[in-house]
């Protein structure tokens, strides 16, 4: 027996990131008068997020102290003798402590934005993103399948109802409802999977299921269960073709919401797929990696080069962004689909610094829009001038770090992800990263450069010919000015975005954390209560004078091709213009057509891991 | 099969698209048989997990109902989680089916419309029913962890109780005792009560959810540590939320108005 | 007849899915949204099946008579409610366009329009 005050191990008071957040939401949802009122809702929310934010760090760091994984056992199940579990519990490691921390800034930073000005209704939008800030940290966190499930409906839900927040805008209302229906089709296909794999094995646990599988070779359920909950996890992370959602989805919701999807919600259906992979399937499939990495990173490929193209046909800016966190979640795939831990290692430095700058730019797009009232670029052609100097900059410095300036903001993921690629004869993603990196930022350094400087040719709207409605704002207070908690929370997400994976041993902590995420052995051994096997020396990747150099090209491509597209300079031919118009005119927003997409995308991934197996 | 909207150019065709979907679905059908007719005979075995908690749940939680023992103690984050989904949708049904600006309310308008329709012996049976539907709410909930039943399923018949007596009488009346800043308290309270159970199972047993009360023997009625109290928990924050939500649709329907229709 | 009831969930989904595709109707979708989730019903409380198991409520009877899952019978209550959450959400969502655009058919969506 152990109290609090003695609590044995910090992990313990890991499910508190989960119920502290829970518990203060209900606090705020209940009709107690003070000090629940709806000031003090914004003070105790940010509480609430910072008392996360700090449990997260002090997870992180016993992390990266212990050998496997940090065990949090919920409910005081212990492991039986015959190494059936019966609880719940938690086992993550740097990786999963990194995104359920990165999932407490980004809430934090949402709240920031919305001090005192978002329109908010009550505390119910406060409530709501603290019960999506406990469902972030227990997915990352969590070490049971049907958990991952649980928590993964409930940080969709939360998302679903964030996205339709504004429900005087019919598009709000829209957007959520695509999102809504699609994703609840991707998790009844996780749910299927999980189904399959509790009937062939008998358990729910991660490790444990793993380690049940190991003993046989893999057959058509361990393949279809593998398709259907990758397939549902890539539904969240908007992978081709169940991407069509987050558009829609992402340029309606509030901007405080958008920040969080967009820095950490899609990122962690990729966590998940290389979560599940490494400690579940790894032992049966891997005799066919060979076969499930061509898959995987071929659809992370299309991802990633359609993503970019689609993000330069866009005139709202906020799709704008969403079509480049499109593309960069299929770079983030290519390292998780490369199936090897060097490569997991790049995808663990690329998130959370292309998570970061992709919030930053949400900020500087919410002042945008407060102080112009518009996102369409059209009807925003030089007005940005009147925002203060600083936005341009922090724009562009988030760009450049999105186009993997070295040492900056991608730059260390791309390369690592690069140098892993080519080990397993992949070394030809290299140009794909260069061409999606360049090709995205282009079209967002094209966007600052029409809005904030008026560069280009004025009333140009691209190829969509449909008239720009005005939109509100969703900050009250006076337009005259941007509010300071805008310039604080742009500047944080943006700096913090730059420098995340480029302070000195964070990519050599990434990589040996990676070897040990990817040892199903050294997880499975602290979770099933047995001795951990030896540790294998881990052979580290530095970046090489090659990867820089890709690096400068890629930033500077993207700052040509910007040029050279706001000086009409890129002629593109009638038919390439027409099939882009066609490609654009898929994104119907309707839902037959994206639940159509998704199908034929379950059946495509299903049977071409089946034929690779 | 009635006119359908004119598709954009560019745009899936209606028949295109359901030509897709069926490839699709020939190819994910053909996929999810794959998989599944790899499993063991349906009627022949027990997934292992399910067979050592059927073991062991009456001795070591002193509860027989198992699948409550599993729901509250065994995988009770489970229910936190799935709680707090509930709740979310709750709580943003209430904004989502709020009077917009244009809209009023309008009571006298529903009395005049509605008044005098329900009959007599409807009347009668829904407040013949609306005692024993409480009272059945309240069992069930509360013998959770001795017979099957639990904190879901009395907190939704507590909140077919209320319906019952929408139905007997009036809206009105339904709102007359359905208070809704009590209901909202209710539900979170609810809510907020679990989170702290499990707080209590971290202070004072070590880890979070963990039990920390007395077991007793199974079969009475107060045992099985916190499984009954997290029972009740959960059937005081679902009733309160279905209250809430069969409350939101019918102001929706019957009493939102829009300003220029409730004046004509 | 053992895999009577992994096709009936597989039917039920692909079904469910169907409505979805072709729905005309914003009411119809979402019930057929309801549908595809019942389909995992099926097939958890399937797994957990075993022909002469008793229900695994150990009140009358010794706790070894052999019984059915409890495990799936709980992962299919969790399921339920999320079903139902979700659907009263879209039912929400659904009524709130019905007064913007005065449509329930699902075709006339479009992402940007106000």
């Amino acid at each position: 027996m152990s109290s609090i005050l003695y609590a044995t191990s910090i992990a313990d008071l890991a499910p508190l990131t989960v119920a502290i957040p829970f518990g203060l939401a209900a606090l705020l949802a209940s009709r107690l008068p003070f000090p629940f009122t709806r000031h003090y809702a914004e003070l105790v929310a940010a509480a609430g997020a910072l008392v996360v934010a700090v449990l997260c760090l002090l997870l992180l760091s016993k992390t990266l102290d212990s050998d496997g994984p940090v065990v949090a056992r919920i409910g005081g199940w212990q492991p039986r003798d015959d190494g059936v579990i019966v609880g719940i519990n938690f086992a993550f490691d740097s990786l999963g402590a990194a995104l359920a921390l990165l999932a407490a800034v980004l809430v934090g930073a949402a709240l920031v934005f919305a001090w005192r000005f978002f329109e908010a209704v009550g505390p119910t939008f406060h409530a709501l993103i603290l019960v999506f800030l406990g469902a972030l940290t227990g997915f990352a966190l969590t070490g049971d399948l049907f958990n991952m499930f649980v928590f993964f409906e409930l940080m969709s839900v939360s998302a679903y109802a964030l996205t339709a927040y504004r429900i005087e805008r019919a598009a709000s209302l829209q957007g959520a409802l695509t999102f809504a229906v699609t994703n609840s089709v991707g998790a009844v296909m996780i749910l299927f999977g999980i189904a399959l794999l509790y009937g062939r094995t008998g358990a729910l646990n991660l490790a444990q299921v793993g380690e049940a599988l190991a003993s046989r070779p893999s057959d058509g359920l361990v393949v279809t269960a593998f398709a259907l909950i990758t397939g549902g996890f890539l539904v969240k992370a908007a992978i081709v073709p169940f991407h069509f959602w987050l558009a829609d989805a992402y340029a309606v919701a509030p901007t405080p919401a958008a920040i969080v999807f967009t820095g950490v919600m899609s990122d962690l259906g990729i966590y998940a797929v290389a979560r599940i992979y490494l400690t579940v399937f790894q032992a049966p499939l891997e005799p066919h990696v060979e076969g499930l990495r061509a898959v995987l990173v071929g659809f992370a490929v299309v991802t990633a080069l359609l993503g970019a193209a689609l993000a330069l046909a866009q005139n709202h800016l906020k799709r704008l962004l969403a079509f480049v966190t499109i593309s960069q979640i299929g770079l983030a795939l290519i390292g998780v689909g490369l199936l090897t831990p060097d490569g997991v290692a790049g995808a663990t430095l690329l998130i959370p610094a292309d998570g970061l700058l992709r919030a930053g730019l949400f900020v500087c797009i919410g002042a945008i829009l407060h102080r112009c009232g518009s996102v369409y670029q059209s009807s925003l052609h030089g007005r940005g001038r009147v925002l203060p100097k600083v936005f341009p900059v922090f724009f562009g410095a988030a760009v450049l770090g999105l186009a993997a300036l070295p040492p900056l903001g991608a730059y260390p993921g791309k390369a690592l992800v690069e140098e892993a690629a080519g080990e397993v004869g992949y070394g030809w993603v290299a140009i794909v990263f260069v061409v999606a990196t360049a090709v995205a930022a282009a079209a967002l350094l094209r966007a600052g450069g029409r809005v904030f400087f008026g560069w280009g040719a004025p009333h140009e709207t691209d190829t969509d010919p449909r008239e720009p409605p005005a939109e509100e704002s969703e900050l009250t207070g006076s337009r005259g000015r941007v509010p300071g908690v805008m310039f604080a929370s742009a500047a944080v997400l943006i700096v913090a975005g730059l420098l995340v994976a480029a302070v000195p041993g964070t990519a050599e902590d990434a990589q040996r954390s990676a070897h040990a995420f990817a040892d199903r052995e050294a997880y499975a051994a602290p979770v099933l209560g047995r001795p951990p096997p030896p540790a294998e020396p881990v052979h580290l990747l530095h970046g090489g004078a090659l990867e820089v150099v890709l690096g400068l090209l890629t930033a500077l491509g993207s700052i040509a091709l910007a040029v050279a597209l706001l000086r009409d300079l890129v002629p593109l031919p009638r038919p390439v213009l027409m099939g882009f118009e066609r490609l654009r005119r898929q994104h119907s927003g309707q839902i037959g057509d994206y639940v159509a997409w998704a199908t034929v995308g379950f059946a495509l991934l299903g049977g071409l891991c089946a034929l690779a197996t | 099969m009635d006119e359908q909207p004119p598709r954009r150019p560019g745009e899936l065709s209606f028949a295109a698209r359901r030509r897709l979907f069926l490839v699709g679905a020939a190819g994910l059908g053909a996929l999810l048989l794959w998989g599944l007719f790899e499993l063991p005979d349906y009627r022949d075995v027990v997934p292992l997990y399910g067979q050592v908690i059927n073991h062991s749940a009456v001795e070591e939680r002193s509860s027989t109902a198992v699948v409550s023992a599993v729901n509250f103690d065994y995988r009770g984050f489970d229910t936190l989680g799935e709680e707090f989904i509930l709740f979310a949708a709750v709580l943003v049904l209430a904004l989502l089916l709020r009077r917009l600006s244009e809209e009023r309310r309008d009571r006298h308008e529903w009395k005049a419309r509605h008044e005098h329709t329900t009959s007599a012996a409807v009347r009668l049976t829904c407040a013949a029913l609306v005692g024993p539907t409480v009272l059945l709410a309240v069992y069930i909930t509360a013998h959770g962890h001795l017979t099957p039943g639990g904190g879901f399923q009395g907190g939704v018949i507590a909140a077919t109780a209320l319906l019952l007596v929408y139905l007997g009488s009036d809206y009105p009346t339904m709102q007359r005792l359905r208070p809704l800043p009590l209901v909202e308290t209710a539900k979170a309270a609810g809510a907020l009560a679990f989170v702290l159970l499990g707080l209590a199972g971290l202070i004072f047993a070590g880890a979070f959810l963990e039990n920390f009360l007395p077991l007793g023997t199974p079969g009475d009625l107060v045992a099985a540590g916190t499984i009954p109290l997290l029972s009740v928990a959960v059937g005081l924050e679902v009733a309160g939320g279905f209250v809430l939500l069969l409350s939101e649709f019918l102001d929706q329907l019957l009493v939102i108005r829009r300003k220029q229709e409730a004046d004509s | 007849m053992s895999v009577l009831p992994y096709v009936v969930a597989v039917w039920i989904c692909l079904v469910g899915l169907y409505g979805i595709v072709t729905s005309r109707h914003l009411l119809h979708t979402i019930i057929c949204v309801s549908v595809v989730q019942s389909s995992t019903y099926v097939l958890l409380l399937a797994v957990g099946y075993r022909q002469g198991g008793v229900a695994p409520v150990f009140v009358d009877i010794p706790h070894t008579t052999p019984a059915v899952d409890p495990v799936v019978q709980a992962l299919t209550l969790t399921d339920v409610v999320v079903g139902g959450a979700v659907t009263a959400l879209l039912l929400a969502i659904a009524v709130q366009i019905e007064k913007h655009l005065h449509t329930l058919d699902p075709d006339e969506l479009d992402p940007l329009r106000d």
